[in-house]
């Protein structure tokens, strides 16, 4: 009784902070609409966001209309300008994430775990590790020439560095403690490698993989501005091309759901995989 | 492994010496210990009398600059579970579970399943923390860490118990019932103990041999047996008295700590 309560006012503190949480942004969007139909802002510049809204719709929707004969009703409801364009700026991403992540994920276990290899590897890391991934773009495409390629060899660089320092430094900075308990336990080698100080060093870990595939993000955009002609980079310069502010504008509000649910998604698996941490709790 | 009365563990002149040239720092010198099968011993003295670098020199991970340390009638050069290990708070690993806490070792070990969660189940029992055995260390209030703590070390069935300290963050009312335990535990498993404490009271609680430690270089200043029929009456006249004996000693040296310290200061 007191729990059906507890919950029932629980709910109603979260309805009533969401919809304090919505005031500002809806302000904004009103006067935003106002302005723009009282012809005070030209609408080439800055579209309403009614217009914005109706051409997200219009670039959401099918181009064609439904034809058992042609493809599955699934395949069909996926087959607008944006979900095409989406689906492969995620492909990118993921891809370039992983090709990064997979090489730095055990580079970086190496290099925290032997000191040895630290230091002949370190100044190396050192040297690269302050270039922009964007600064590559010219390599880029002179090794690759255009297409995905130089687009997963950006993207990769991007994702690379912020998970190999996490690592690293993960490694590093395991505490003594759980390193002296496990060895009076008798584990040694392989075992306390990866019962202890992997583990102890997963914090760490996750945090660069988060950061390095925010930055994976950033750069499939410019990568998609630059050396291909699909995805939501590539879509909005063109639109650009073409004076399509609203195109644009309902262009960078899908990259930022894009990017929410990728985040979102990796704040899920933080907490599950650090369900055992301090302060994990909410 | 030994036969009671039989040396468990012996210190033979053990000198520890950190840093090197003008920074030298002598925590440990000459030390000369035998402690007999079953035997529990406490090493009391203030911060920085090297009772934990003999600890840690006795559980291998820091051997000594000279001499050597003979544990079931070998030379300790690691680490090893033939001398478990109860730290201070903290040295749990905190995403393993409870029980898996306790069976790691035994999964070390290589011993077949169904014997680790047998034996895994009794400790939890004994211990009384079956409840939390699926729990993580971070929802376990500070005494209960240290009664899986001591069942990790348990599980290890080593012949040789080392405590750093291990009740030292706790209030005191669980500071009592986990030295009761301990007492129990010590009795039915027959373990040989060395337990570090700068607690008189906790020393004289549960020791049958306290040795009192000078300040640097640590040495032993006194090795003083505790006669006291157990369970041991804080209260007691003769606990009182002993307590104000070993009082004036700890004391002395904390007043060259303290000393040193300000010395320190004023460099």
């Amino acid at each position: 009784m007191t729990d059906k309560n507890g919950r029932l006012k629980n709910g109603m503190a979260i309805f009533k902070r969401t919809l304090q949480g919505t005031i500002v942004p809806v302000v904004l969007l009103i006067v935003w609409e106002a302005l723009t139909q009282s012809g005070f802002i030209n609408p080439q510049i800055l579209p309403a966001p009614s217009q914005v809204l109706l051409k997200w719709i219009a670039y959401l929707k099918p181009l064609e209309p439904y034809d058992p004969a042609n493809m599955s009703y699934l395949a069909w409801l996926f087959s607008g300008e944006l979900p095409h364009d989406a689906l492969a700026s995620i492909i990118r991403v993921v891809g370039g994430f992983g090709i990064g992540a997979g090489l730095a994920l055990p580079l970086g276990l190496l290099m925290g775990g032997s000191a040895r290899f630290y230091q002949l590897m370190n100044p190396l890391v050192q040297l690269l590790r302050p270039i922009p991934p964007i600064a590559y773009i010219p390599l880029a495409i002179l090794w690759f020439g255009l297409g995905n390629p130089p687009a997963f060899f950006l993207i990769s660089l991007g994702a690379f560095f912020p998970v190999l320092m996490n690592t690293i430094s993960g490694v590093r900075t395991v505490d003594e403690i759980y390193i002296r308990a496990a060895r009076n336990l008798g584990a040694s080698g392989a075992t306390l490698f990866l019962r202890v100080i992997l583990p102890a060093a997963t914090p760490h870990i996750l945090t660069g993989l988060r950061v390095g595939i925010g930055v994976a993000f950033i750069v499939v955009i410019v990568a998609e501005m630059i050396a291909v002609n699909n995805g939501l980079g590539f879509r909005i310069l063109e639109a650009r091309e073409f004076m399509w502010s609203d195109k644009i504008i309902a262009g960078m509000i899908t990259i930022g759901l894009l990017g929410l649910a990728i985040d979102t998604g990796m704040d899920r698996i933080n907490r599950y995989l650090l369900r055992w941490h301090r302060g994990m709790d909410q | 492994m030994n036969d009671l009365g039989s040396p468990q563990l012996q210190i033979e002149g053990v000198s520890k010496v950190f840093g090197s040239g003008g920074t030298e720092v002598v925590a440990l010198n000459d030390i000369n210990l035998s402690i007999t099968a079953g035997e529990f011993v406490c090493l009391l003295g203030p911060s920085g009398c090297g009772k934990s670098t003999l600890l840690n020199a006795i559980a291998g991970f820091s051997l000594p600059t000279c001499g050597r340390v003979v544990a079931n009638g070998a030379e300790v050069a690691v680490p090893g579970p033939d001398r478990a290990m109860v730290f201070q708070e903290y040295a749990l690993f905190p995403w393993m579970t409870v029980a898996a806490n306790i069976s790691f070792g035994l999964e070390i070990k290589k011993i077949p399943k169904a014997e680790i969660i047998e034996k895994v189940s009794t400790l939890l029992e004994k211990l009384q923390i079956k409840e939390f055995s699926d729990r993580f260390p971070k929802d376990l209030s500070g005494g209960m860490r240290q009664r899986v703590a001591i069942a990790r070390a348990l599980a290890l069935d080593s012949p040789i118990l080392l405590m750093d300290e291990p009740f030292g963050a706790l209030d005191a009312l669980t500071r009592r019932s986990l030295q009761e335990e301990l007492l129990r535990i010590w009795m039915e498993f027959k373990k040989t103990i060395v337990f570090v404490t700068h607690s008189i009271e906790e020393s004289i609680y549960l020791a049958d041999r306290i040795v009192v430690m000078t300040f640097r270089p640590g040495t032993i200043k006194q090795v003083v047996p505790i006669d006291l029929p157990r369970p041991r009456d804080v209260a007691s006249s003769r606990f009182i008295t002993i307590q104000k004996q070993l009082s004036q000693m700890v004391m002395e040296e904390q007043m060259r700590f303290q000393k040193d310290e300000a010395e320190h200061l004023r460099v």
